[in-house]
């Protein structure tokens, strides 16, 4: 398979450049950070995704879906990262569909999803860095299991209307061995989320789960084997926020390329100044190159090949070339850079956040060592 | 035609059975690639079974149309072959200036009868082809070249110098940028192919700082070359040597690949290293592994006709630019071990030898600042 879209995914990527960038372009995300929105998203632009079948853009046909592939989802991400557009496209569409897929739990959400009635949260970090590392404990209680511990980075956990779990029913934290992914329901009791605002205006939880009593059939996949669904989670949530971080770089060098051709200096464009140029030139060729490795990420696990590795590397590098991009923005954009009143501060913050989500540059880095033998 | 499946499972079995196991081995030095010629040296025998073997198939330049030597391969076969090639770890079977180079530019420009000349002895390695580009004063600023081309008939005659003339003194040809018009810049260029045994060429190696002489200083002392050797138009040589440039950057980003014999890179880091290089090895390796992906995207996008005609100017770049880390990291990683310059064990300084030579990679075919500008202007369109 070329590496490059196909005519029916460029077609696609037209349809979603123009409906990303006319309902949710950065001037949306700026009004609802303005009003202190509580939710953190607009619900009635998730109802549009899904007018478009973009909700189910990872469903299978036979589940009422459109049965498209990574390419595809990523092309719509690609575009919600270039405005901005805080949206659960990622948690829900992306990582919680994948996980759900082929589940015997799948019809129970499915359908909301594809809808967009229902939203999706993802809960697997513990600590302040995305590690392995899941000590959440389930014990089996009654025809069930009860929950208790913490998560953190829980993006609209307080929102969400089905959150995934990763927990441990066997072993110690760092094992393989002994994880059970749950699909836990808002109205859960004895589960609180708190809700705050990160950095980049989006919100994300910090969850307490204090004995939370579920059913058996809250279980996604097996029990104890719940890193084969979990890992199946990552690859797309990863390669996900890989095509919307190539998006939030694009949109910040639009924006910075643009601006070398307008500002004037000394009488003249500063775009004309060979020292930008070199830099300029330079951060698009890092960007070319980490859009390549997140294309083939993307198709890899579309063919259902191995695509561990080029997962990590597709994550690692928009990690690097999109800290580039906007901190190059920034400084080319001068003093109004740093104005709130701007928008290319917006695309810095974005980009920290999902630098930071499932795993950053550096431990996709380390992934590539350690699975080369170093 | 047959199906994909087919032919990668033909390709597959072919190459098993006819790729000698030394040709599956990372090449060691410069002098276990294979550059044909006239007059060839093999470092090992199994170098020309695998050449001819390959030749003799059409693919040591499997997208070329049959009738000119190749494999007469489509975009999809061409790439299953590489593929293929890669998964067994098969060394390139010739490498040649003649392919990545003039092969493109004679396909695109040659008359029917240049291109069964000289096209068929390029893809088998029967005859070894230089550069003929630099001057003197004429590196960057590529257009203000001197040497002269002077009408005497049927017949030109060359005068001039050339500079960084790469294995000018082993080629068997040369393809030269000559003047033709003093009166202007860009449109007085013409684009000649001559015989380098031809009476009045000379050249001279330049001792560089991997102490070796890839490159040469060649001199044209009333060199006379027949008219039917000019490819293209008079006078629009320019025009042939930037496409060609184009394909010279393509080639030397390829540098930038670990190649398809295992990465020494990670072999390297797997013997032991500090944290701190370690941790500078996988972040190179993240970029590395990038780049490969870029390199197939861009080959794939080239061959469908959907690339920037600019982009080899950024994978030369960054594939050079890469290149010169990876010979950082390695001598880091090799320590005092690869700090021998002529001794057995350390195969006489290949690893320093080789990190010097990356050096050249972002100054040749047109410095990394020239990609840069390149890609400033025309890319991203900025002012001038």
């Amino acid at each position: 398979m070329p590496l490059y879209l196909t005519d029916e995914q460029q077609m696609l990527r037209d349809t979603a450049k123009d409906f990303v960038a006319e309902h949710a372009p950065v001037s949306h995300m700026r009004a609802l950070r303005d009003a202190n929105d509580a939710t953190g998203f607009s619900r009635d632009l998730w109802k549009q995704f899904a007018e478009l079948g973009l909700t189910g853009v990872l469903v299978p046909e036979a589940d009422g879906g459109l049965g498209l592939g990574h390419v595809e989802a990523g092309v719509v991400l690609e575009e919600i990262g270039r405005n901005l557009s805080p949206s659960p496209f990622l948690a829900t569409a992306v990582a919680a569909v994948e996980a759900l897929k082929g589940s015997a739990i799948r019809e129970q959400y499915f359908p909301g999803i594809i809808a967009g009635e229902t939203v999706a949260a993802l809960a697997i970090d513990e600590g302040r860095k995305h590690d392995g590392a899941i000590a959440l404990k389930a014990e089996r209680s009654g025809n069930g299991f009860r929950l208790t511990g913490a998560k953190q980075f829980v993006t609209h956990g307080h929102v969400a209307d089905v959150i995934l779990v990763a927990a441990r029913t066997a072993g110690s934290p760092d094992d393989d061995e002994g994880v059970t992914l749950f699909a836990i329901t808002k109205d859960a009791a004895d589960l609180t989320a708190d809700p705050q605002r990160l950095a980049d205006a989006s919100l994300a939880a910090r969850l307490e789960l204090n004995g939370v009593e579920v059913d058996a059939d809250a279980v996604i996949g097996d029990v104890d084997q719940g890193r084969i669904v979990l890992n199946r989670l990552l690859a797309a949530g990863r390669t996900g926020a890989s095509a919307e971080l190539v998006g939030v770089a694009g949109g910040a060098a639009d924006m910075t390329y643009a601006y070398l051709k307008d500002r004037k200096q000394f009488g003249v464009p500063i775009g004309s100044f060979q020292a930008l140029q070199h830099r300029a030139a330079h951060l698009y060729s890092e960007m070319e190159v980490a859009r390549a490795a997140v294309l083939k990420a993307q198709q890899l696990l579309d063919a259902g090949q191995d695509a561990t590795q080029a997962v990590s590397v597709a994550k690692a590098m928009t990690g690097l070339a999109t800290t580039l991009a906007v901190q190059e923005g920034v400084q080319m954009h001068g003093g109004i850079g740093m104005t709130d009143e701007y928008d290319i501060g917006f695309y810095m913050k974005r980009a920290r956040v999902l630098a930071e989500m499932f795993g950053d540059t550096n431990f996709h880095a380390d992934q590539l060592a350690v699975a080369a033998g170093y | 035609m047959m199906s994909d499946e087919s032919f990668r499972a033909e390709t597959r079995a072919w190459l098993e059975a006819n790729c000698p196991e030394s040709m599956r081995q990372p090449v060691r030095s410069d002098k276990d690639a294979t550059w044909g010629g006239r007059n060839p040296t093999y470092a090992h025998p199994d170098q020309k079974l695998w050449m001819d073997r390959m030749g003799a198939r059409g693919w040591t330049v499997p997208d070329w149309p049959a009738a000119y030597g190749g494999g007469g391969l489509t975009a999809a076969e061409t790439k299953i072959l590489r593929e293929e090639m890669a998964r067994l770890k098969c060394r390139n079977p010739l490498n040649s200036f003649g392919i990545s180079m003039l092969g493109p530019a004679l396909l695109k420009y040659g008359t029917e009868e240049q291109k069964l000349e000289h096209l068929p002895k390029i893809a088998r390695g029967e005859i070894r082809w230089c550069q003929g580009y630099s001057e003197p004063n004429a590196g960057s600023d590529l257009a203000g070249l001197q040497t002269s081309a002077d009408d005497a008939g049927d017949h030109f005659v060359v005068n001039g110098q050339k500079v960084w003339t790469s294995y000018a003194d082993e080629a068997d040809w040369i393809f030269c940028l000559v003047r033709t018009d003093k009166t202007t810049k860009q449109a007085g260029i013409s684009f000649l192919l001559f015989d380098m045994a031809s009476e009045g060429v000379s050249t001279k190696p330049i001792l560089l700082i991997s102490g070796y002489s890839p490159f040469c200083e060649t001199f044209f002392d009333n060199v006379k070359v027949p008219k039917a050797n000019l490819l293209g138009t008079l006078n629009k040589g320019w025009d042939v040597a930037k496409f060609l440039l184009g394909h010279e950057r393509e080639m030397i980003s390829g540098f930038g690949l670990g190649g398809s014999a295992g990465d020494p890179l990670i072999e390297a880091a797997r013997k032991g290293v500090d944290p701190l290089l370690r941790a500078q090895i996988a972040l190179f390796d993240v970029r590395s592994k990038a780049f490969s992906a870029m390199s197939e995207k861009f080959i794939d996008e080239l061959k469908a006709g959907k690339a920037h005609p600019a982009q080899p100017s950024m994978m030369k770049y960054y594939g050079t630019e890469l290149n010169k880390s990876r010979h950082e990291l390695l001598m880091a990683a090799g320590g005092s071990d690869e700090l021998e310059w002529e001794s057995e064990a350390s195969r006489h300084g290949a690893a320093p030898r080789a990190w010097l030579r990356t050096k050249a990679n972002s100054i040749e075919g047109g410095t990394s600042e020239i990609q840069l500008n390149i890609i400033a202007k025309r890319i991203l369109d900025l002012p001038s």
